[in-house]
């Protein structure tokens, strides 16, 4: 029984795209310190270079089937079993395209930000991005482990050396957080493997059943390493302190996709690799995302910092995503996995945006801003738009996102669906009046003679202002790559005991059909 | 009738090229997009109603908006006799009120941004009229309370304006709140969101209940309540009216267009179009009944004491809403939806009237400092005494018609409230003639009382302005001429026309009974204008003394029976104390950040004990590794 498609294309594409931005760096290492022009068209060049070979990704991709797709797979360490092993599903694939994306971004946000150790610099961002795109890959425990890690190092360097005033304290923080639930995980890996019977592939451990005991020690393991990449509730306070004081490039891969991480190693490992344990930690899971939807909503309402508003808006999103996830049927899977989506989109941008006016008045404070939209009229009707998703209005992505993880979730458990929709007022809430006191009202004397957004800070703006219409208006370009990919996992999940042979085929009798 | 597209997809278009080009392109003649294109919308839908009315009707999906496992939802439109009148209601009173705007808001520096976003209201309003599915009706909903948010702080530089704008969004999420879930319960009960299907099974629910908070409750009433929700947010009723006043912070056109005639109205549109849900429930449609009086009353008893011009109409519009809401709880659809036909004519005309006034002053709100008016602009004179007599119910003008048809249909309803209802409705019937005639007898009569400089500028308004008041002056007086009923022989072709969407009211009573009801309506119309006359052109000296007699009662009217002020301290104030001082300033500092510094700060102590062994004498170290070696042989001795 064959799971997986192997790479039809004619070059090995998902290898091609974690070792281009691997080649770039190693590139730049041998550059000189003062060609930082050049240092910067490398990096552009090359993150552009990935993201142009990731989209064939997007339009070769077999919707009709949930198996793994453009997979590679070598042998590593032959005695103990590891490989190098690659693929994309319905659920990473769109992953991969963000990480793509977001890399470009970065760039070009960091063109005059970063004035210190250019080199080094976009050394870290596309070691970043190779780790990132290696994470949703992976189809190799150990592959994964490691760039899992990976993402790690240059992570910690972009807030330690590149960060504000107090970065030193927050990358600290934010590494041994997100070591501690990490080496957690590493254990629950090596009692699978194992137990297993010594293989580290992912989708063949994903089939096995594994006693119920063991199941719920483990999911309680990965959930350490998950819930503090989320983050959930009440894991989550490394995130303000890591946003805050990050550069800008650095907060928008750690919102962007960093943190997306985390949900993605609920849906990859703990739904299929403990079905029974996740189900009856269903009410748990349900209840600390509600908590995160709520208090993370309320809690922006108190922030004076605009990069911690947002920061804290997160959490409360995020906790649509888990809340999504843990209601384990389609609408709020799929709603969630989109609603990962759409938070890397408009969370993103709106870090961009922050590091649009942080880079003119370098302060973060909300109370130095107001009645921009006199002096800056193109950046506040694009920080308008990310504002109206951020809401959950409909015909932008985040209303997608929400409306389905709502339903999916309501399904689940009513209350659930009740109390998550009151984070839609509340988040209705903070993000005006952030953007009242930053926009309108009178004009503070700090902001007058502010140049609105110039070329490349719009270009930077304008994928992801698309991206807000494109998945708002017509979601279904993205839904239909994960419903044969989810229909699968909500059967996996389903299904005491794990999947037998017989449930295999009937399985892809239901895809096929 | 393909061509029905061009009907919201116009306005959309206008919105796209103004906000794109407007600013740079066609900068002062940025109307023109706008007005032609919803112009021409208009004229698409007079055909479609003439196609409705010939028979046709439509109901067809554009495109598949979201598939998600069984859960579909698409864009679609449905075009009956509702949804034309809608459409008529709505492109009438846009191309009007945007004409006038050339010229009230000439000059004005976002003169290009005013227009685009007039253009997307007019959009999401089509949208929300024509949707045949509850989604896409939920898009609109958001859709025109976003375009309010814009244009409430249009003039965004004032905090008030930009506070109105957010208040009205704030207060909207509320009711959308329990409209959302209601949409949700819908699809999991019906497994779709397309009206048709809904409605036809909805008697098959009929009986079953849902457990809640240890109530067994009807699913019907739960659904209908639920959407009820979103329309008591979105039509300003008790207790989620609080916003549409601070809404008078827009320019006046955005008044007249969205919180008079259209959007506003969108919440008894709702109800009337899920008219097959709130027919199975009396519990709902006495809710909406009681709600829509109580507000018309409430609303009405604030309007009587107001200084600001435009507010004392907007008090006006929530007490217009709520009589629609009274038609539509006593299951009178059709009279509640031709109230919400004959109200957009005069309301419109009322504010855009009220626009005009404020355009001559300079901008002044008050009306104890305007008077004797009348002299300086004959034409916003006129044609505000004729608004003011449509919604005072005087016989022959539209307002009459619409009123006494709601009045007359609740007093003879079966519904147990509706005797109750129809008490409550015609003692604001009394308390309409009288604040509208207050205003114009203090507005354009007596003696000037603001300043010299503002009498020296005292002037007519340019034709632009009025002949848009001229054309709905026309709408107060003859909309209603559709509707005449029987009793007057009339054919009620208004009813007829909606009558295979909204159904037929049963009214149980006499003519004799009918004639009554009409003409106590009359007796209280006539007798507010009068007492008005008499307190403000007479007497003048008698509202002063009451004010000073009654103060209590007084002050209680004037600052609006302290809703706001009740919100800000059970509400607002309290979710931002927690915020700051509970979850800030406890929870995530103290215990969170407590634990996650506090243990590697104990760790970090304790090392720091460990640390003091580690001397680098010699002789310590020698004295610890002796004192170690005696230790194990020691426990190597006892332990063999």
């Amino acid at each position: 029984m064959e799971q997986v498609i192997m790479n039809q294309l004619s070059y090995p594409i998902l290898s091609t795209l974690i070792f281009l931005p691997v080649f770039g760096a190693l590139l730049l290492l041998f550059a000189r310190r003062s060609w930082e022009l050049l240092t910067k068209w490398v990096a552009l060049t090359i993150s552009i270079a990935t993201f142009l070979l990731s989209i064939p990704l997007f339009t070769n991709f077999d919707k009709s089937t949930y198996k793994m797709q453009f997979v590679e797979r070598f042998s590593w360490i032959p005695d103990w079993n590891i490989n190098y092993y690659i693929g994309v599903d319905g659920i990473s694939i769109l992953f991969v395209l963000l990480s793509t994306l977001v890399a470009i971004l970065c760039v070009l946000i960091s063109w005059n930000a970063i004035k210190t150790k250019v080199k080094e610099f976009y050394i870290a961002i596309l070691l970043t991005t190779a780790a990132m795109i290696g994470v949703f890959c992976s189809l190799d425990f150990f592959l994964f482990y490691i760039f899992w890690e990976a993402m790690l190092i240059p992570m910690f360097l972009i807030i330690g050396v590149w960060g504000g005033p107090n970065r030193i304290y927050a990358t600290i923080k934010f590494f041994l957080y997100t070591l501690i639930g990490s080496v957690m995980m590493l254990v629950g890996i090596i009692v699978l493997y194992l137990y297993a019977g010594k293989t580290l592939d992912i989708l063949e451990l994903t089939t096995k059943t594994y006693p119920y005991n063991m199941q719920l020690w483990l999911f309680w393991a990965f959930f350490a390493a998950f819930a503090v990449k989320v983050p959930m509730f009440p894991v989550h306070t490394w995130l303000p302190d890591a946003h805050t004081e990050a550069p800008t490039a650095g907060s928008v891969i750690l919102a962007a996709v960093l943190i997306k991480m985390g949900a993605y190693g609920f849906l990859r490992f703990s739904l299929p690799l403990f079905p029974d344990a996740s189900r009856a930690m269903t009410p748990a899971m349900l209840a600390l995302s509600v908590i995160a939807i709520i208090y993370g909503a309320v809690i922006c309402l108190g922030q004076t910092d605009l990069k911690r508003l947002i920061a804290y808006s997160s959490v409360s999103h995020m906790g649509f995503v888990t809340l999504g996830i843990f209601a384990l049927n389609s609408q709020g899977l799929e709603g969630g996995i989109l609603q990962m989506l759409n938070h890397g989109v408009v969370t993103g941008a709106l870090f961009l945006s922050v590091g649009i006016v942080y880079d003119r008045t370098h302060s973060r404070q909300i109370a130095d801003y107001g009645g921009l939209a006199t002096h800056m009229p193109i950046y506040a009707a694009f920080f308008m738009v990310f504002t109206l998703s951020a809401i959950g209005l409909p015909a932008t992505n985040g209303f997608i996102g929400e409306f389905l993880i709502i339903l999916g979730g309501f399904t689940a458990n009513k209350w659930a669906g009740v109390l998550a929709a009151t984070g839609v007022i509340i988040g209705a809430g903070y993000m005006l009046w952030l953007y009242q006191r930053v926009f309108f009202m009178d004009i503070n004397k700090k902001v007058i003679g502010l140049p609105d957004m110039d070329i490349r800070e719009t270009i930077t703006l304008i994928p992801l202002l698309i991206l807000v219409f494109w998945i708002g208006v017509y979601p279904n370009s993205f839904l239909s790559f994960m419903h044969a990919s989810v229909q699968h996992l909500i059967e996996r999940v389903n299904m005491p005991g794990g999947m037998q042979e017989v449930n295999i085929a009937k399985t892809l009798m239901e895809v096929v059909r | 009738m393909e061509y029905y597209l061009l009907i919201p997809f116009l306005p959309l278009a206008a919105f796209i090229l103004n906000i794109l080009l407007g600013k740079e392109v066609f900068r002062e003649k940025a109307h023109w997009v706008s007005i032609l294109a919803v112009v021409g919308s208009f004229i698409i839908a007079v055909a479609t109603l003439f196609d409705v009315i010939s028979g046709k009707t439509l109901n067809e999906d554009l495109y598949t908006w979201i598939v998600s496992g069984t859960f579909k939802a698409s864009v679609g439109f449905l075009i009956d006799p509702l949804t034309a009148v809608m459409l008529i209601v709505v492109t009438t009173c846009s191309s009007l009120i945007q004409i006038y705007s050339i010229g009230y808001m000439h000059g004005d520096k976002g003169y290009y941004r005013f227009f685009a976003y007039m253009s997307l209201f007019t959009f999401c309003m089509l949208m929300l009229a024509m949707s045949n599915n509850f989604l896409q009706l939920y898009f609109g909903w958001e859709g025109v309370g976003l375009c309010s948010y814009f244009l409430i702080g249009y003039y965004f530089h004032k905090k008030s304006a930009s506070d109105a704008g957010k208040k009205a969004f704030i207060v909207n999420r509320f009711g959308d709140f329990g409209f959302g879930l209601g949409v949700i319960i819908v699809f999991l009960t019906f497994g779709t969101l397309h009206y048709l299907p809904v409605f036809n099974n909805m008697t098959g629910i009929v009986g079953k209940t849902v457990h809640l908070l240890g109530f067994d409750v009807s699913l019907v009433t739960l659904i209908a309540l639920l959407l009820f929700c979103g329309a008591v947010g979105k039509s300003a009723q008790i207790p989620l009216h609080v916003w549409l006043p601070d809404a008078m912070e827009g320019p006046t056109p955005v008044s007249a267009l969205i919180h008079a005639a259209t959007m506003v109205t969108a919440g008894v549109f709702l109800v009337a179009r899920c008219s097959p849900i709130f027919n199975l429930s009396e519990v709902a449609l006495i809710v909406v009944a009681l709600t829509g009086a109580i507000t018309a009353l409430f609303a009405a008893t604030i309007a009587l004491v107001q200084k600001d011009i435009k507010r004392i109409i907007a008090y006006s519009t929530i007490s217009q809403l709520g009589y629609m809401f009274l038609g539509c709880g006593v299951g009178a659809y059709a009279a509640g939806i031709f109230h919400l036909y004959t109200h957009a004519f005069f309301k419109a005309l009322l504010f855009l009237c009220a626009g005009s006034v404020m355009h001559a002053m300079g901008g002044e709100l008050n009306i104890q400092k305007m008077g004797g008016l009348k002299k300086y602009m004959p034409v916003t004179y006129l044609t505000f005494v004729l608004g003011s007599l449509s919604i005072s119910g005087i016989p022959g003008f539209a307002g009459f018609f619409s009123k006494d048809e709601i009045l007359w249909l609740a007093y003879s309803s079966p519904n147990p409230v509706g005797k109750f209802v129809w008490l409550l409705g015609t003692i604001a019937a009394f308390l309409t003639a009288f604040y509208s005639f207050r205003l114009i007898f203090l507005t354009f009569h007596g003696k000037f009382r603001g300043t010299h400089e503002q009498e020296h500028h005292l002037h007519e308004s340019p034709k632009v302005m009025t002949i848009p008041l001229i054309l709905l002056s026309i709408g107060a007086i003859a909309a209603g001429w559709v509707g005449i009923p029987h009793l007057l022989g009339g054919g009620a072709h208004f009813a007829e026309f909606l009558k295979s969407v909204l159904g037929h009211p049963e009214a149980h009573g006499t003519h004799n009974e009918e004639w009554m009801v009409m003409g106590i309506s009359v007796i209280v119309g006539l007798s507010g204008i009068g007492l008005a006359a008499y307190m403000y052109l007479a007497r003048t000296d008698i509202p002063v003394r009451l004010a000073k007699n009654f103060s209590s009662i007084y002050r209680t009217l004037f600052n609006k029976y302290y809703v706001d002020e009740l919100y800000s301290f059970t509400i607002v104030r309290p979710t931002l104390w927690t915020a700051k001082n509970i979850l800030i300033g406890f929870t995530d500092a103290k215990i969170i950040e407590g634990i996650v510094n506090g243990v590697p700060r104990l760790i970090g102590k304790f090392s720091g004990m460990l640390r003091k062994v580690q001397t680098g004498l010699v002789h310590h170290y020698a004295t610890i590794i002796a004192a170690g070696a005696f230790f194990i042989i020691a426990l190597a001795i006892l332990l063999r």
